[in-house]
């Protein structure tokens, strides 16, 4: 998750104290790991040095919490060019997993017994997400719904893998 | 505590064809229980033998502590319409009957009587969103509605144990997880056994457990949480 990027689009709707930012990208995508203030505002302070915002006149009080940031036409043709661009599609392989089964194979393991732990596990985590998409607001269910996708091809490889264990073990260890 | 179904050690083939071979499966009172595992595993001809819809070759077939798999035919069939609800994955509605009337039917066929039974499935509508549709035929309902409709239909005796086979397999998934929410819905509001077969997931994952069967075996993956099970277990 990119950080300067996120407030840089926080900034895109309107100008807004360090204060703002914070509480709304904790709201949006905290995810129970809120955004040190620190953070918010050594964050605020490289986008500024680097002309993406500009910090506003300090307001009565002063401190840093004082001051209202601006997105520059440069923020904002960064910000728009990060989304447009298209994610990495990823995980290319499911690596840790897919070297555990080989390893298993290879050793002469139960790795049937691993995939039925690693399925078990995969539903566990489906299942607290499907409880998050039912009771939770709507945007709390189009993140678990990412989840849930992910994990759904996750288990899938699972299974299709568990039904080709002897044939791979063969192919394994020949 | 004894699980309120259970299938010990069954067997079950089809002509040549093996379909079950040892199979064992216990679901709690009050439990909505996933029957995973790919097409052709064995998961319908399971819930079969546990619904006393077939007869296992070999192995017991146990309900509310009673064995259920040695009885005639007739006392199988009225358990199944008194303590138990069924869900397909095509709704299988009485397509000369209108959706009330489709609810209303487990109960009919028991005996109650008509207006008494039509009393009884109207609640459903709205329970179900499908307010105003009760005059309807089954070719005049989408396929989630029609399935609604079908749901309600496994409901509506408050069965014990509601059977359903990848009810939401004809479905696309946004309202597939609509059924499968007022399915679990219901089914815990009025304390309902669900024994649910799938091989999607994501609807699994509205389970509060999962068996997985495998070359005609059943077995048993995770548990849930204790305290959330002994908790819908009450009334
Ligand atoms: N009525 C039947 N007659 C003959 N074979 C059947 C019948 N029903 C199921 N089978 C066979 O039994 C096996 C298990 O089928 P089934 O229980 O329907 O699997 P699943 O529901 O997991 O897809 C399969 O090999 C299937 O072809
Ligand atoms: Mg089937």
């Amino acid at each position: 998750m990119s950080v300067p990027l996120t407030l840089l689009g926080l900034l895109e709707r309107e100008p807004s104290h360090g204060y703002d930012l914070k509480r709304d990208y904790d709201a949006f995508f905290g995810r129970g790991k809120p955004l040190p203030y620190g953070q918010v505002y050594s964050t605020l302070g490289r986008l500024a040095r680097d002309g993406k915002v500009v910090a506003g006149e300090a307001e009565p009080g002063d401190g840093p919490e004082r001051k209202r940031y601006v997105i520059t036409e440069a923020g904002v043709t960064e910000f728009e060019h990060w989304l447009g661009e298209p994610v990495a599609p990823e995980p290319t392989l499911q690596s840790v997993l897919f070297t555990k089964v080989v390893l298993a194979l290879l050793l002469g393991r139960d790795a049937e017994a691993y995939l039925d732990t690693q399925r078990a596990a995969h539903l566990r985590r489906m299942r607290e997400l499907t409880e998050l998409r039912r009771t939770g607001p709507l945007v709390d269910a189009l993140l678990a719904d990412h989840g849930l996708f992910h994990l759904e091809a996750d288990l899938r490889w699972i299974d299709l893998t568990t039904a080709r264990l002897d044939a791979l073990a063969a192919e394994v260890r020949a | 505590m004894s699980p309120l179904i259970e299938a010990r050690d069954i067997e079950l083939a089809f002509g040549e064809t093996p379909a079950l071979r040892g199979a064992s499966l216990a679901a709690e009172a009050g439990e909505v229980l996933a029957v995973m595992g790919a097409s052709g595993s064995g998961k319908s001809t399971l819930l079969h033998c546990l619904a006393g819809i077939l007869v296992p070759d070999a192995g017991e077939v146990h309900f509310d502590g009673q064995r259920i798999d040695r009885l005639d035919e007739n006392r199988r069939s009225a358990l199944r319409r008194d303590a138990f609800g069924f869900v397909f994955q095509f709704g299988q509605l009485v397509p000369e009957l209108t959706a009330e009337e489709n609810i209303a039917l487990p109960l009919l066929l028991g005996g109650v009587r008509r207006a008494a039974a039509l009393a009884e499935a109207r609640p459903w509508f709205a329970r179900l969103g499908l307010d105003g549709l009760g005059g309807r035929r089954s070719g005049e309902l989408s396929g989630g509605q029609a399935q609604r409709v079908a749901l309600a239909r496994g409901l509506v005796t408050r069965p014990r144990v509601l059977f359903a086979d990848e009810p939401t397999g004809a479905l696309d998934s946004l309202t597939g997880e609509q059924v499968m929410e007022l399915m679990v819905g219901a089914a815990r509001e009025q304390g309902t056994t669900v024994v649910l077969v799938t091989h999607e997931p994501r609807v699994a994952a509205y389970a509060d457990r999962e068996a997985v069967v495998r070359d005609g075996r059943a077995r048993t993956l995770s548990t849930g949480s204790a305290p959330v099970a002994a908790e819908r277990v009450a009334p």
